[in-house]
């Protein structure tokens, strides 16, 4: 009954959580997308990680907590390290994956050391690593959604704007590179709209859940579509979704935290879609075989009878 | 230097290393970023356990835990071989909701019984010798030192019986299965192997840190070798140095000592990167400027060569407009001559220049290639 009156009267507060969260589940669902046609669904994970030592410096800088100055720092940092991923890549024969990882732990190792001089200042106005680590979707403003909305909005529509570029980079980035379109150029331009994403998804879902966001929205809408402007679609679609349905299943009972649960209402969107996916699913897979084997038998009978 | 400082050291030393050496095999394996799946989706195993035993030190949490990691493993093939979904894309799905259900866990069962999220997320070397092995009133010295040491033996003792399986299955895993070697089973021995130091290292340094141990020193030793067994013992070695210069450092600084091994190793690798002989960045960049001088020292000779005792052999061997007939920038074109000269390709007579035989040849080569 309790929980029933949760959900009738739709308080301001969860409201503007609500939106907050779907807003960032369609813009980190829609920008994801590329992140897993690329197969670097990981990088959002080296990104939310490496943003750390950023938010720290900004502290220590400018001594403010103001969200826009540690958001900044956040961004600046998570995109040196993936410029860092990228550049390791291309110089020596490490591959991605060790790359991505060493830029993950040790930035957000050296994130740590600058934390703990800052805990050691005894300053009160501490930046708090908890609320870095899982985020803490509850104190969303309604300025929050504002900073969601346009800069996230910005992002998406630069998608727009370099579609048929990002397109090309995505599916066959040599051919693209042999029609003279500038491949590094458009890859730091892609990594940077990223990097916006999670930097604006660390406050709601935090550093450890953010590449959740990025990855799962964007798997699930692969399986219901080949085409590129549908997944995104679907992919926002799904983002929000899971949103929306993850913050209100945490607001029904006291300490269900919102991050995690938004990460577990999306995976089991992606659970869904898996399994049935039209054309691609598992149950159509597994329809379509039941129905072929029936075919051949159905074709091999006649046969027998000529025979 | 005191006692727990020792303590603390060998306790990062035994941990480095026996991070590195499985390590090394992730990072040829290009499954690095398992290191970081398991760590972090080892979460629920250890709060289920903690619920039932209701003690944090108790050995079925390491059970329970490496049995999480291998499970997270698991779920990975799986999703894979549905074919539907990449493995980066697997991985990204798989440990956000397992540590996401332990997040929950904690959270909403947990409250204020003793397990703090951030012990398990980062870990505190400085408390690790805290935390005694007694027997019979005798103090054996801190507990995680006789647990790591128990890992490490388990993965060198893993790594030298299946040095051979291991080497093949890393480095063509189709000739493995060819010859019966079961890659797939290697594959889990290994994985098994990532768990259990996971969960033994996430108690001293923290599941973030973990992946700095596993992923920085054989990635290093990577840009320094081509052998497999000299790999191993550089990555070893890495490892010690990180561990010992990044807990003197947090000493110096009074930082988190975990924090400090993990930007040594970022450092150290950066400076490997920059000076490493043939791989390294300044190799690179010294390759590369003295391979456009060559190749411009080149283009001369065979300009000069195929004038060489025609008519116009004079107009075309003259400095002054050597730019014109190559279509250099006339500084460069200077510059171009001043090499070739000081490598003894040319010679300069008067306003011209004339070919040596060493140059002679190098033309030849050149357009015999």
């Amino acid at each position: 009954m309790e929980n029933f009156n949760i959900l009738i009267h739709f308080d301001y507060t969860l409201m503007i959580v609500t939106i907050g969260a779907a807003l960032l589940g369609a813009v980190s669902g829609s920008l994801g997308t590329y992140a897993v046609l690329r197969r670097q669904s990981l990088l959002g994970d080296a990104i939310s990680h490496a943003a750390l030592p950023g938010i720290a410096i900004a502290f220590l800088l400018t001594g403010s907590k103001a969200p826009l100055i540690l958001v900044l720092g956040a961004a600046i940092a998570g995109w040196l390290g993936t410029l860092l991923i990228m550049s390791v890549v291309r110089l020596t024969r490490i591959k991605y994956d060790s790359a991505l990882g060493i830029v993950l732990s040790t930035f957000f190792g050296f994130g740590l050391v600058l934390h703990t001089l800052i805990q050691r200042t005894g300053n009160a106005n501490q930046a708090g690593l908890d609320t870095f680590l899982f985020g803490q979707a509850a104190t969303i403003l309604a300025r929050d959604i504002l900073t969601i909305g346009v800069l996230g909005g910005i992002a998406i529509v630069i998608t727009f704007i370099f579609w048929k570029e990002l397109k090309l980079l995505v599916f066959d980035d040599g051919f693209a590179a042999s029609l003279g379109f500038p491949i590094r150029a458009l890859d730091i331009l892609l990594t940077s709209l990223l990097v916006i994403a999670i930097v604006l998804g660390l406050q709601a879902v935090g550093a450890v859940l953010m590449s959740a966001m990025l990855v799962a929205p964007a798997v699930a809408a692969r399986q219901w579509t080949n085409k590129l402007s549908v997944m995104m679609l679907l992919a926002a679609c799904f983002g929000a979704l899971a949103g929306v349905s993850g913050t209100i299943i945490s607001s029904t009972a006291s300490r269900i935290p919102t991050g995690p649960t938004i990460v577990l209402c999306a995976t089991v969107v992606v659970g869904f879609s898996i399994a049935f996916a039209s054309n691609r699913g598992l149950l159509w897979d597994w329809l379509r075989q039941q129905r072929n084997r029936r075919n051949l038998k159905m074709t091999e009978q006649p046969q027998q009878g000529n025979d | 230097m005191l006692q727990s400082q020792l303590e603390i050291q060998l306790i990062a030393i035994v941990t480095a290393v026996a991070c590195a050496l499985p390590g090394v095999f992730l990072v040829l394996r290009r499954m690095t970023l398992m290191s970081d799946a398991i760590s972090h989706a080892i979460l629920p195993g250890i709060v289920l356990a903690f619920f039932l035993t209701e003690n944090l030190s108790s050995p079925l949490l390491i059970v329970a835990a490496a049995g999480t990691g291998v499970l997270t493993v698991v779920f990975v093939e799986l999703l894979q071989r549905t074919k539907l979904v990449k493995e980066d894309a697997a991985i990204g799905l798989t440990f956000p909701a397992l540590f996401s259900i332990g997040v929950i866990l904690i959270s909403r069962f947990a409250g204020n019984v003793h397990l703090d999220m951030d012990a398990v997320l980062l870990g505190e070397l400085a408390y690790a010798p805290l935390n005694r092995l007694e027997t019979f009133g005798y103090d054996l010295g801190p507990a995680s030192l006789y647990v790591m040491g128990t890992i490490l033996l388990l993965n060198l003792v893993f790594i030298l019986l299946f040095y051979k399986e291991l080497k093949l299955a890393t480095f063509d895993a189709s000739l493995a299965a060819t010859l019966g070697f079961a890659p797939t089973i290697i594959h889990y021995g290994l994985m098994t192997l990532v768990s259990v130091t996971t969960v033994g290292a996430f108690d001293a340094v923290g599941s973030i840190l973990v992946v700095a141990l596993i992923a920085g020193p054989p990635a290093t030793a990577y840009l320094m070798t081509d052998e497999l067994s000299r790999m191993l013992i550089l990555s070893a070695v890495i490892g010690c140095v990180n561990a010992v210069s990044g807990y003197w450092l947090a000493f110096l600084f009074d930082v988190s000592i975990a924090g400090s091994i993990a930007t040594v190793t970022l450092l150290v690798f950066g400076l490997i990167f920059m000076v490493v002989p043939n791989r390294g960045l300044i190799a690179i960049a010294r390759r590369r400027s003295r391979q456009k001088w060559e190749f411009a020292q080149t283009m001369l000779v065979i300009h000069l060569f195929n004038h060489e005792g025609l008519p116009e052999a004079e107009a075309e061997s003259e400095i002054a407009h050597l730019h014109e007939h190559l279509r250099w920038d006339p500084t460069f074109a200077t510059q171009v001559v001043r090499y070739a000269l000081n490598n003894r390709c040319v010679l300069q007579k008067e306003t011209q220049l004339t070919l040596t035989q060493q140059g002679r040849t190098i033309a030849q080569q050149a357009l015999v290639q």
